[in-house]
């Protein structure tokens, strides 16, 4: 039996394949598209799908959608009807839209679909899973449990924002929800509006800014903002927020409560304040994850805890969760955003609506996500016949040289493109679409920010470490495949900051070494840890042995492939378009090797400004 | 017409009947709008999507 599940028309597009209830293929259409964040029915993912189970649409037994419009409507009218006359300014921008398009999605996927396959039926054969069961289904289903608790946290689905649900076996139930307008994402994305970044997107550097700040705001948010209750449930007091009726995400009151209006990024410069702001909300919210975790392995006694929505990328929080213990384990969904609900809807309809009579295997320590390297592979023949169509000069070589060569150009401090197998399902790059780099280099962080991603960051680069070394050179000892966890970097490869370092700001204090690894190592010694396993990327694996073999150190740099507001790459041919526009020594797709040096230098291109900026 | 079918199943579904006329008002008065604006586009605002 294979599903499709499908998210659209809000923000990642996505589409995934089950067959018989393994993930098959997944991927988010950006990435085909080349259009950031792109909503668009994802028509290319879907399709990449359909040829990664080398079937057709007709050979598809059910369509999973991952929400429910008309309850999204719903919540909708019922809103600006609490509120009215408040929010016509809102009502005006959302009506069109929505009796334009977005009421009618069940239609609209219906036509893409017979487009696809006339034969397609969609009465029979078109289902919808609710906002935040899909994200629960997309944590729970591939997760190494046989039986956890389920906790969702968003901005916001149909009404949900946040969700429990208990799973076991081949069920989910869920048993408690915290509805709309009060929602923990919705927090985090008013802060994200108000330090002057753009909602949905910018999340992740206020998170990233949050270590620069003192948390001197937490207790004001607490106090007016936020009534965190000590469950870990909450509400918002609406009247510092302006995201029910407004196109604003917070009101006067709440500038007034804090002393200024909203930073706009195109004129007001990042100051302490923001970063003030940034830690503050930080710590409410990992307060908020906290209380809620305690309560539920409390009342439920059981110990692992699987997460999914928006909230679940916040991996300062995770490291958090994991450290206090309240639960024994604990899995995150690698795509815990809107896209992996792509998934979860596939995993909805076939685990809870067919009700198939098939066990749900459970491999303890093991999750069904393939390390989440779901989306396209190229074979070599087809890597060399789209490079050579690119323009590329490569070499071709036996696996064995490909790593030994690009660990001797990583210790020689050099930039690599590394494209191998399968693309990354979810945010982040996982070694098979990464920018690799030395980390032991103090000027490495500079060299990629400015020469290959096009930035100034204030967020240091993520390290990826085998497995077995993790423990050496960081305080985690668990599994992080996915990028979603952070802990400190062991105390003995750390080297304290005089007070003159100290009180350096920004990428100044970032260009400080502060470790053996300076370039994945915060301000505050933390670092967004990957654990690489050899049974899902032998070749990224044997990567970092060679480079552990030639340095000591197993660790490597790990950035996404992509410059500044572009999707990471995809095909051979975006990752030699991306490595001739930056400044990158080397690059690595499958068994080619080609160096920067050797290329034909018409084919550079400008890069850095094809992207608009995120 | 299977879209006013939908409609009312899930009206019936969450038993919010009383929905019902605010819908029609809404969508009259939406239509409104949408008849005098040229473009569906609105900037990305979180909830209201």
């Amino acid at each position: 039996m294979r599903i499709l599940g499908l998210s659209a028309f809000y923000h990642d597009s996505a589409a995934a394949l089950i067959e018989d209830g393994q993930v098959v293929a997944a991927a988010q259409e950006e990435r085909f598209t080349r259009k950031k964040h792109d909503s668009n029915f994802p028509i290319h993912a879907l399709e990449y799908c359909l040829d990664a189970a080398a079937t057709g649409l007709d050979g598809v037994d059910y369509v999973a959608f991952y929400d429910k419009p008309f309850l999204k409507f719903e919540r909708l009218l019922e809103t600006y009807l609490a509120f009215a006359p408040r929010g016509f300014a809102s009502f005006r921008m959302a009506m069109p839209v929505w009796l334009r398009e977005k009421l009618f999605q069940k239609d609209l996927l219906g036509k893409k679909l017979t487009a696809m396959a006339p034969d397609f039926d969609c009465k029979s054969k078109l289902l919808f899973s609710e906002h935040h069961l899909s994200h629960a289904a997309s944590a729970f289903f591939p997760s190494p449990f046989e039986e956890a608790v389920v906790l969702t946290m968003d901005g916001v689905g149909e009404w949900t924002t946040t969700s429990v649900a208990i799973g076991k076996g081949r069920d989910l139930k869920v048993v408690k929800e915290i509805h709309f307008p009060h929602s923990l994402g919705l927090l985090y994305s008013a802060i994200t509006y108000y330090t002057g970044f753009r909602v949905n997107s910018g999340e992740y550097k206020v998170m990233g800014l949050a270590p620069y700040g003192e948390p001197k705001y937490t207790q004001a948010l607490l106090d007016n903002v936020i009534d965190l209750k000590p469950d870990g449930s909450f509400r918002l007091d609406q009247s510092y927020f302006d995201y029910c009726t407004g196109l604003r995400m917070t009101s006067e009151k709440f500038n007034r409560l804090f002393g200024r209006p909203a930073r706009q990024p195109d004129k007001d410069l990042l100051d302490q304040f923001h970063m003030d702001m940034a830690a503050s909300v930080q710590k409410v919210t990992e307060e908020a994850m906290l209380r809620l975790t305690r309560s539920l392995a409390g009342e439920y006694g059981i110990p692992n805890l699987c997460l999914a929505g928006g909230v679940a990328l916040n991996c300062v929080g995770n490291g958090h969760v994991l450290r206090d213990g309240a639960f024994k384990n604990l899995w995150i969904q690698p795509a815990a955003g809107d896209a992996g609900g792509a998934l979860g809807a596939a995993l909805a309809a076939c685990h809870l609506h067919l009700h198939l009579d098939r066990p749900r295997p459970v491999t303890p320590g093991k999750d069904a996500m393939r390390g989440s390297y779901l989306g396209p592979a190229f074979a070599q023949d087809d890597i060399e016949r789209r490079l050579t169509k690119a323009g590329a000069r490569f070499q071709v070589l036996d696996e064995a040289r490909v790593i030994d060569s690009v660990a001797g150009a990583l210790a020689d401090g050099k930039a690599v493109g590394w494209m191998q197998g399968r693309m990354e399902f979810g945010p982040r790059a996982l070694g098979g679409r990464s920018i690799l780099g030395d980390p032991r280099s103090p000027t490495m962080q500079k060299t990629l920010n400015l020469k290959v991603k096009y930035r100034e960051s204030f967020r240091p680069f993520a390290p990826s470490v085998r497995r077995e070394d993790v423990a050496d050179w960081f305080e985690l000892d668990a599994d992080s495949p996915y990028m979603l966890l952070v802990d400190g970097v062991k105390e003995s490869k750390r080297r304290e900051m005089t007070a003159e370092e100290q009180a350096l700001f920004g990428i100044d204090k970032l260009n400080v070494p502060r470790s053996e690894i300076p370039a994945v190592t915060h301000v505050d010694y933390s670092a967004r840890i990957q654990t690489v396993h050899a049974d899902t990327h032998p070749r990224y694996h044997a990567l970092l042995s060679r480079f552990k073999d030639l340095t000591g150190c197993p660790v490597l740099v790990n950035t996404s492939f992509n410059v500044r507001g572009e999707p990471i790459v995809c095909t051979p041919e975006d990752a030699f378009h991306c490595f001739m526009g930056t400044e990158l020594d080397v690059l690595a797709v499958g068994d080619c090797l080609l160096l920067k040096d050797e290329q034909d230098p018409s084919l550079k291109t400008d890069y850095k400004s094809a992207f608009e900026l995120d | 017409m299977s879209f006013l079918s939908e409609l009312w199943e899930f009206l019936k579904e969450r038993k919010k009947f009383w929905l019902l006329p605010i819908i029609v008002m809404m969508v009259l008065f939406g239509g409104l709008l949408v008849l005098s604006q040229g473009s569906a586009v609105a900037p990305f605002i979180y909830t209201i999507f």
